[in-house]
């Protein structure tokens, strides 16, 4: 069980072209993260994985435990268990974050069932205590007015709320201060399970102070250039991305 | 219908009958509007052919009763069938006023006297409001004495029925000192394909320090044609909401005027418009500050699918000596189609000091990165832009600053995406 990202190659509409064949598997009950300067393809990554039409893949496969994800829509990709936390997440006015979160979980019932209300604000409440968030956020508008931190505290309730299966969270700890990065932490800490894959995607190694990952990638130009455990994000921080430049290792 | 000289009842007072002569006549003199005139640019003016309509009997009264459902308990229910009124309920204290118009010219007609119709109609539609004046027959007349305030919501039910047939609502309603009131009118057709046609007129008058809310539903099939017209005076120290709701119609011809007549006056003209297919809401407005020290505010959102067509076109009007007003205007356009058309005319003419005065317009698309978000939740294309097209409705409704009304205008409008997403 796991999500296999094989020799996957993408462009821009343009033809540019941003993943140059990246190879990747995280089973699930594991946590990687994917470390890399500006412009690697980081955030390309995780917008393919998800279904970004603004991409075009034009060879490889992801495959969701075993079945091909590259077909579906991104709207089925997220119904059938694919999470991407936002480096920027859209504002949407006029929608309250509790009727969004509930639109969510509403189109993954089949036709003609309802969410129970009650258990729903329960469940919603107990997240939001957990994340340190006001119960005044479910009145809000999705994300409009929110703080950096709130926004990306906004987008790990949703992870909590959907509970999917496998989780990419783009470039979650920028824009965060000390206190607000180990809130987020803590729900993603809660989120780790024996059922769940996680991707993390970051710059810095500071995130990963507070959620260890089970293995840390390298990704450069459009591919995962070198792989290790734990420690390498604490080499990368130490040393910085200077052995990039160096001929490939592979 | 455009033939016959309209009889007054010979039951209803002299001035009355008189007034509709008058009205007839204006009727006949007024040359019908033609391309190239101002107040009728962008309109389609081959929509005011009404020759095919008429009054018709009304039928099927019951099943229309019957779903003349709204708020849970209104404090008052009035339903119209053709004009006609067939059902009426009131939990109204005795001293408030809330009549169908037909009795009120009998037994108030004085207080109607001086209320009616006492607005020039100048955004265009001075023929059809003289065609309305000539022609109705019935409509709601509400009066609220000094320093009551009516608890909830008195809710007004008209409904066409039959094939080509046209209906002449009237809704008149006033607010003495310190009173307050609110009404909801909501439009409707008995059949979803019958073609009809409603000239509307709505009479606000509000008294100083009085708070008066004024919302209308139009939720005709989409075969009726329909000019509303709107006028609300607004007193020193009152404050008038005036909300439209479009939802149905094949043509509508929305004229909102807001007088403000003095100081710590202040109107709030709102509107939601969610037009689709090929329908076409045409709306003019005049924000009149005659009065110095008042206060207006308009806010006019339009969600347009298909082939919709909206025109707006608004105009801020302050006299010479209505120093310090406030005076905003926006008017906000949602394309949801790459072939909707949304013309926007924003004006703005002062002739005082010291004046605050703004107003704008803008049209714009749904980005995909939007879409993009709501769809990395789960939640399909369809809805994804239905929820986002909701959002930007609701800060208008949220202006109501009522719950029950709030949830009766969302309920039209989530019917109405209902029917679009099919």
């Amino acid at each position: 069980m796991s999500l296999h990202i094989q020799d996957l190659h993408a462009t821009l509409e343009d033809g540019t072209e941003i993943l140059k064949g990246v190879n990747l598997v995280i089973p699930k009950g594991e946590i990687h993260a994917i470390m890399g300067p500006n412009g690697s393809g980081k955030s390309t990554l995780s917008k393919v994985i998800a279904g970004h039409e603004g991409y075009v893949v034009t060879s490889g496969s992801v495959k969701q435990d075993g079945q091909e994800i590259l077909e579906k829509s991104v709207d089925e990709r997220s119904r059938d268990g694919i999470f991407l936390a936002f480096q920027y997440p859209s504002e949407v006015p006029g929608v309250s974050n509790a009727n969004f979160i509930r639109a969510a979980l509403q189109a993954r019932l089949p036709k003609g069932q309802d969410i129970d209300a009650v258990a729903y604000y329960k469940e919603l409440y107990s997240k939001m205590d957990l994340l340190e968030m006001d119960r005044k956020f479910t009145a809000r508008a999705v994300n409009e007015g929110f703080s950096g931190g709130e926004k990306k505290r906004n987008e790990i309730l949703q992870m909590m709320m959907l509970q999917p299966e496998y989780c990419i969270l783009d470039e979650t700890d920028s824009g965060l201060d000390i206190d607000a990065l180990k809130i987020v932490a803590k729900g993603v800490n809660a989120m780790r399970s024996p059922e769940r894959g996680m991707l993390l995607i970051t710059h810095y190694q500071r995130l990963l102070d507070y959620i260890k990952p089970d293995y840390v990638h390298v990704m450069s130009e459009g591919r995962i250039v070198r792989s290790g455990g734990a420690e390498l994000a604490h080499e990368l921080e130490r040393d910085g991305y200077e052995f990039l430049k160096e001929p490939a290792l592979a | 219908m455009l033939t016959t000289t309209p009889v007054t009842p010979t039951y209803l007072p002299e001035w009355f009958a008189a007034r509709q002569q008058a009205a007839w006549q204006r009727f006949l003199t007024l040359s019908t509007p033609k391309r190239g005139d101002e107040t009728w640019r962008f309109s389609s003016i081959k929509q005011l052919d009404f020759s095919a309509f008429r009054r018709n009997p009304i039928n099927g009264v019951n099943d229309l009763i019957a779903r003349s459902v709204g708020l849970e308990a209104p404090a008052a229910k009035l339903v119209f069938v053709n004009d006609e009124l067939v059902h009426v309920e009131s939990n109204l204290p005795a001293a408030v006023i809330c009549l169908p118009l037909s009795e009120a010219l009998v037994s108030h007609s004085d207080l109607v006297q001086a209320h009616f119709m006492k607005q020039e109609t100048r955004l265009g539609s001075a023929k059809f409001a003289a065609l309305h004046e000539a022609s109705l027959s019935n409509g709601v007349f509400v009066y609220v004495p000094d320093k009551l305030e009516v608890a909830g919501t008195i809710e007004v039910h008209h409904w066409i029925s039959g094939e080509n047939s046209v209906i002449f609502p009237h809704t008149l309603i006033v607010t003495g000192t310190s009173a307050k009131v609110r009404v909801v009118d909501i439009f409707r057709s008995a059949d979803d394909v019958l073609p009809g046609l409603a000239i509307a007129f709505n009479d606000l008058s509000a008294g100083q320090n009085s708070k008066l809310d004024y919302v209308a539903i139009q939720d005709f099939n989409e075969m009726t044609r329909v000019i509303q017209i709107n006028e609300t005076s607004v007193f020193r120290d009152a404050s008038a909401i005036g909300f439209i709701l479009n939802t149905g119609g094949s043509w509508v011809r929305n004229e909102s005027l807001s007088r403000l007549e003095g100081p710590g006056s202040r109107s709030d003209m709102l509107s939601v418009a969610i037009p689709a297919h090929d329908q076409e809401y045409d709306q003019r407005t005049f924000q009149h500050h005659v009065s110095e020290g008042a206060y207006s505010d308009l806010l006019y959102k339009n969600s347009l699918y298909d082939d919709a067509r909206t025109i707006f076109s608004g105009l801020i009007f302050v006299d010479e000596n209505a120093h310090h007003t406030d005076a905003y205007q926006t008017c906000r356009n949602l394309l949801m189609s790459d072939t909707c058309e949304a013309n926007s005319m924003p004006g703005l003419e002062i002739n005082a000091d010291q004046v605050k005065c703004s107003h704008g317009s803008t049209s714009s698309q749904i980005s995909d990165e939007e879409i993009f978000y709501l769809r990395a939740r789960g939640i399909d294309p369809i809805n994804s832009r239905q929820l986002i097209a909701r959002g930007f409705s609701v800060d208008v409704v949220e202006r109501l600053k009522c719950d029950e009304v709030e949830a009766l205008v969302l309920e039209f409008i989530d019917d109405k995406f209902r029917r679009i997403a099919t």
